[in-house]
């Protein structure tokens, strides 16, 4: 085939919504890197569009942001026209216009999750070229090259919040491990008809992976802790 | 309903490209389609992938829709240029409807309509980046055509796009013909399928095939193929020359 598809290139960030049996739950790493320098160790990737509904945001920071300050602009509008809260479906789809029009320019990838009366929690992916597509759960972002295999394995329909979150930190977790576009914390942002909840996992708290180390202060302290007996038989 | 981000391009009169915009590559695409005209009407195998590069990211996408109550659309290529040609048939339907007037579209008025589209998009170098397949029912006639990203256009009594070109249409040639059952027809598009799923990277196994007759449009569920790979020849092929393949 001569089809020069052309992959994008690699994109900063690990970014993922689940669905589960009440809501979704968003996750997201916190690196922002100009090149190979860390312009944010702690960025804020979830971004709040309405009361019920975020986006999880990959790429270019400045498209991503600009394309949900146009989109929380146009759902404000949208919500009071309404006189109730907007949808998750019609929060993508504002997503989807600005995307797909102006497919040429933006190098942004998202996902939108949430929750409605109508519908509970939906996730919808919103991948480079702006397909719009409803998923039981969603990754993207550099890092998600690494999670394929894992969610192929490990997810599951009707989890619980708490399996669920578990799910996600873990996932972004090991992204961040492999990725070195994704660094930093975990953040998680959980809907459901309850409200919005928002946690924070920092990079120390995670589980340690293969061939990662207990963090130490000091080598100072490994010394002068009790150490094996060399060469005792 | 479109908006365009209001970009301040200095001097409009100057920069002529301020407002044209071109596709330039795909980025979540469909592999083949294949349709064939059996017996009762058409029937339309496609599978439920959307590739981004090489690696094969979504698995639910449906590629064939029913289109009015006559036509079936598949797609191959881009995604999210396939879901605007719904959006576009959805007002061509709409409209449709308004006339009230007893009439509706059939897949010859849907196929020409598609063509137009494509081909003027084509013109201003800025593609809708799909090959399409558009098959029908209407008065007992069936129809059969397929519009390419370039307004290529032309009818015929199978159809296949991307790979399928080069793999799915050749066995066609050989084993069409025009008296087909549902079962002898859904047998000859399987087949098709599955040298697909050996010998396209970008085919998965999991599809549907759609159905289309007088009465109406039906989309199978998804299901998978079962494959072969028992030959003696593939248990050990490099028995005889070690390192090779």
């Amino acid at each position: 085939m001569d089809l020069n598809l052309d992959a994008p290139h690699s994109m900063g960030t690990t970014i993922i919504g689940v669905t589960y049996n009440g809501g979704v739950v968003l996750g997201a790493d916190s690196r922002t890197s100009t090149g190979m320098y860390v312009a944010n160790r702690a960025s804020d990737k979830i971004t709040q569009l309405t009361d019920n509904v975020y986006v999880c945001r990959s790429g270019s920071a400045a498209d991503s942001q600009v394309v949900s300050d146009y989109v929380r602009y146009f759902l404000h509008q949208h919500t009071i026209q309404l006189g109730q809260p907007a949808t998750v479906k019609v929060s993508a789809n504002l997503i989807r216009m600005l995307a797909y029009n102006n497919k040429n320019m933006l190098q942004t990838g998202l996902i939108v999750g949430g929750w409605d009366k109508y519908e509970g929690g939906k996730i919808y992916g919103i991948p480079l070229g702006g397909t719009v597509v409803e998923q039981p759960f969603a990754i993207g972002g550099s890092g998600s090259s690494y999670l394929y295999g894992f969610f192929d394995q490990a997810w599951k329909e009707n989890m619980t919040k708490e399996e669920a979150e578990q799910l996600v930190v873990k996932a972004v977790s090991l992204a961040i491990a492999r990725d070195g576009a994704s660094g930093g914390v975990v953040r998680t942002v959980i809907i459901n008809s309850e409200g919005v909840t928002r946690n924070f996992y920092p990079g120390d708290k995670l589980q340690l992976w293969h061939e990662e180390l207990e963090p130490q202060n000091s080598l100072l302290d490994i010394l002068n802790s009790a150490g094996p007996e060399p060469m005792a038989i | 309903m479109t908006f365009t981000i209001p970009i301040d391009n200095g001097d409009a009169v100057k920069n002529a490209e301020a407002d044209s915009q071109r596709t330039l590559y795909p980025y979540v695409t469909g592999t083949s389609i294949v349709a064939i005209k059996y017996k009762d009407g058409v029937l339309m195998a496609s599978d439920m992938g959307g590739s981004y590069g090489s690696t094969l990211r979504y698995k639910n996408i449906e590629r064939v829709k029913a289109i009015g109550k006559h036509s079936l659309l598949g797609a191959s290529g881009e995604i999210s240029d396939f879901q605007e040609i719904l959006r576009y048939l959805d007002e061509l339907v709409l409209n449709d409807n308004m006339w009230d007037d007893g009439n509706s579209f059939g897949p010859k008025e849907v196929h020409n309509y598609l063509t137009r589209v494509m081909y003027n998009r084509r013109n201003k170098f800025n593609p809708l980046w799909n090959t399409l397949v558009l098959g029908g029912v209407k008065n007992g006639e069936s129809y059969l055509g397929m519009v390419s990203m370039i307004g290529v256009s032309f009818e015929d009594n199978h159809v296949a796009t991307g790979f399928g070109n080069h793999l799915a249409r050749p066995i066609l040639r050989d084993e069409w013909r025009a008296d087909l059952s549902f079962e002898e027809g859904v047998k000859l598009l399987e087949k098709c399928m599955r040298v697909l799923l050996y010998r396209d990277r970008s085919a998965i196994n999991k599809l549907q095939i759609a159905k289309i007759t007088e009465e109406g449009v039906t989309v199978s569920q998804p299901y998978s193929l079962k494959t072969f790979w028992e030959f003696q020849a593939f248990h050990n092929p490099t028995a005889g020359a070690q390192g090779s393949w």
